[in-house]
């Protein structure tokens, strides 16, 4: 009962607030360039999805999210635990590293650019770079954290350190890694919209480029909307992975907990 | 038996400190023979942890040596089962799996010790237990799987480190009437280390009592009390005598800090 009200009340809050928007840019005569309705919104998005035009440029977009997303993530996997699990790389590399994050790497996208080309390689590069450091860092602390009971009941089994590290550093590293993972997702889309402003012939970034030289501003809100609305669905796809695979961690279960009761 | 279980002769550990050095163990010598269970009490800071340490092969000695069933201690063994006073089970481990983790780590083959791991969290009442996950079960019961799972390879020994010293008053009590069932029917060689005076008069054959700074060994003490003891026996003046002796030697030493 509560429930459907609750959905009742956030659709009419909805359609409130979008009747709004309509009723001022209309009353107050707001031109289109500057703020446009949201009816012309909805047109523009249509049009674009009617076309073709925009389901290219976002399977584009997609696609270098993606291909960053999984090749940050495994770089910044694997150099995280190289990291956790050996001095002598930590002291070499650290440096270098703590260097590099300090750096906002869309400021390197240019760069990567003019190295890469205007095609997808410099994309899925520049995604990867950006969603490449929470993997890197939470890996790194996630491995360090074994709690010291845990290791001493392992030593006292007995067990090698690499079992040690399967048996026990892995596993319970894993819910510092889905946090990462949760972050890096939506990094890969930054990096890879920030690479298509720079220079690029296809995705949605180059095309909210061009539409803002043509003045095109519901083009552009339009492309904001589905931009929103692919952040959203990347998101629930590592929250899904996530719930599988932490079942078992604390703040999970608190989480689910809190999304039962409807909070 | 030719061999004891346990033999310790004057065992030293230093800990060395930006000031200086602490004696946690100064010169320490006992045995325990095989089947006996021995409890060991002494105030926090006696080194009573770091003697348990040291028998499960997690800390070497200053000086000294120690010896479990005849062979030096040089590192973790496998005879051994060790209970610590967190029930440190792996939260992505269901019961069965945490019970059976020492036959992972050792490489036995579940197959074979499937059964074993059945029977065994039978008898410590966790039978329907087996498929659930760490955090669905109380702090009690999760106790009893650590026990389980410092039973499931066999060890001739069990050392425990004040395994039910998290647990509450009611808890407890039923703990040690569990580890007291588990252990007439097991008969292995325990060694116990508590804080808790009527704990240890109540589980033990036979009481060692420490003292702190230097960590000593100052009395040892043989509980004359019939098995198999219930909760009662508390109450009776043989318990009471045996409490009040030990908790005498404290007050003796200083070794309670007031």
């Amino acid at each position: 009962m509560r429930n459907t009200r609750n959905v009742v009340l956030s659709v009419l809050l909805f359609c409130a607030s979008i009747g709004f928007w309509e009723g001022v840019v209309r009353l107050f005569e707001i031109p289109a360039f500057i703020l446009p309705p949201p009816s012309q919104v909805a047109l523009a998005l249509w049009r674009g999805f009617s076309s073709g035009l925009y389901p290219e440029h976002l399977y584009h977009t997609l696609l270098e999210t993606m291909l960053g997303f999984i090749a940050g993530s495994a770089l910044g996997l694997v150099l995280g635990t190289a990291v956790a699990l050996s001095r002598p790389i930590e002291f070499f590399l650290y440096p270098y590293i703590v260097m590099f994050q300090s750096l906002p790497k869309v400021a390197l996208a240019p760069l990567i650019v003019v190295w890469f080309g205007l095609g997808l390689t410099s994309k899925v590069i520049n995604a990867a770079l950006i969603a490449f450091f929470p993997l890197l860092v939470n890996t790194m602390v996630g491995l360090r954290s074994a709690d010291e009971e845990r290791v001493n009941l392992m030593r006292s089994l007995a067990a090698s350190e690499r079992q040690i590290f399967w048996m026990l550093r892995l596993p319970n590293a894993l819910p510092f890694v889905m946090a990462g993972l949760d972050v890096a997702m939506i990094f890969a889309l930054i990096g890879a919209i920030v690479a298509e402003f720079v220079g690029a012939q296809k995705g949605l970034g180059m095309l909210i480029q061009s539409m803002n030289f043509n003045m095109d501003v519901s083009g552009q809100f339009s492309i904001l909307l589905i931009l929103s609305v692919v952040g959203l669905i990347l998101n629930r796809g590592v929250m899904m992975i996530r719930k599988r695979v932490l079942f078992w961690d604390p703040s999970e279960k608190e989480r689910i907990e809190r999304e039962r009761i409807g909070a | 038996m030719a061999t004891e279980a346990i033999s310790v002769r004057s065992l030293s550990k230093l800990y060395s400190t930006r000031d200086g050095g602490v004696t946690a163990l100064e010169r320490i010598s006992f045995a325990v023979e095989e089947g006996e269970f021995v409890a060991v009490v002494g105030p926090s800071g006696c080194g009573k942890s770091t003697l348990l340490k040291i028998l499960a092969g997690l800390l070497a000695p200053s000086a000294g040596d120690a010896y479990l069933r005849g062979t030096a201690i040089v590192g973790p063994r496998r005879d051994i089962g060790v209970v610590f006073q967190a029930p440190v089970l792996f939260p992505w481990r269901t019961v069965l799996d945490n019970v059976l983790l020492p036959i992972d780590v050792q490489g036995l083959g579940r197959d074979r010790y499937l059964t074993v791991a059945l029977d065994l969290l039978a008898l410590v009442g966790l039978r329907e237990f087996e498929r659930r996950y760490p955090w669905e079960l109380s702090g009690g019961m999760q106790q009893r799987v650590a026990i389980t799972r410092a039973l499931i390879h066999d060890p001739a020994m069990l050392l425990m480190d004040e395994p039910f010293g998290a647990l509450d008053a009611m808890t407890r009590e039923h703990m040690n009437l569990e580890l007291q069932r588990i252990w007439l029917g097991k008969k292995k060689t325990v060694f116990f280390i508590t804080h808790s005076i009527p704990e240890a008069v109540f589980l033990a054959d036979r009481v060692l009592v420490m003292t702190p700074r230097p960590g000593r060994i100052v009395d040892d003490l043989r509980i004359k009390l019939p098995r198999t003891r219930a909760l009662d026996l508390m109450t009776t003046p043989e318990f009471g005598e045996y409490t009040r002796h030990i908790r005498g030697l404290f007050n003796v030493k200083g070794g309670l800090d007031a």
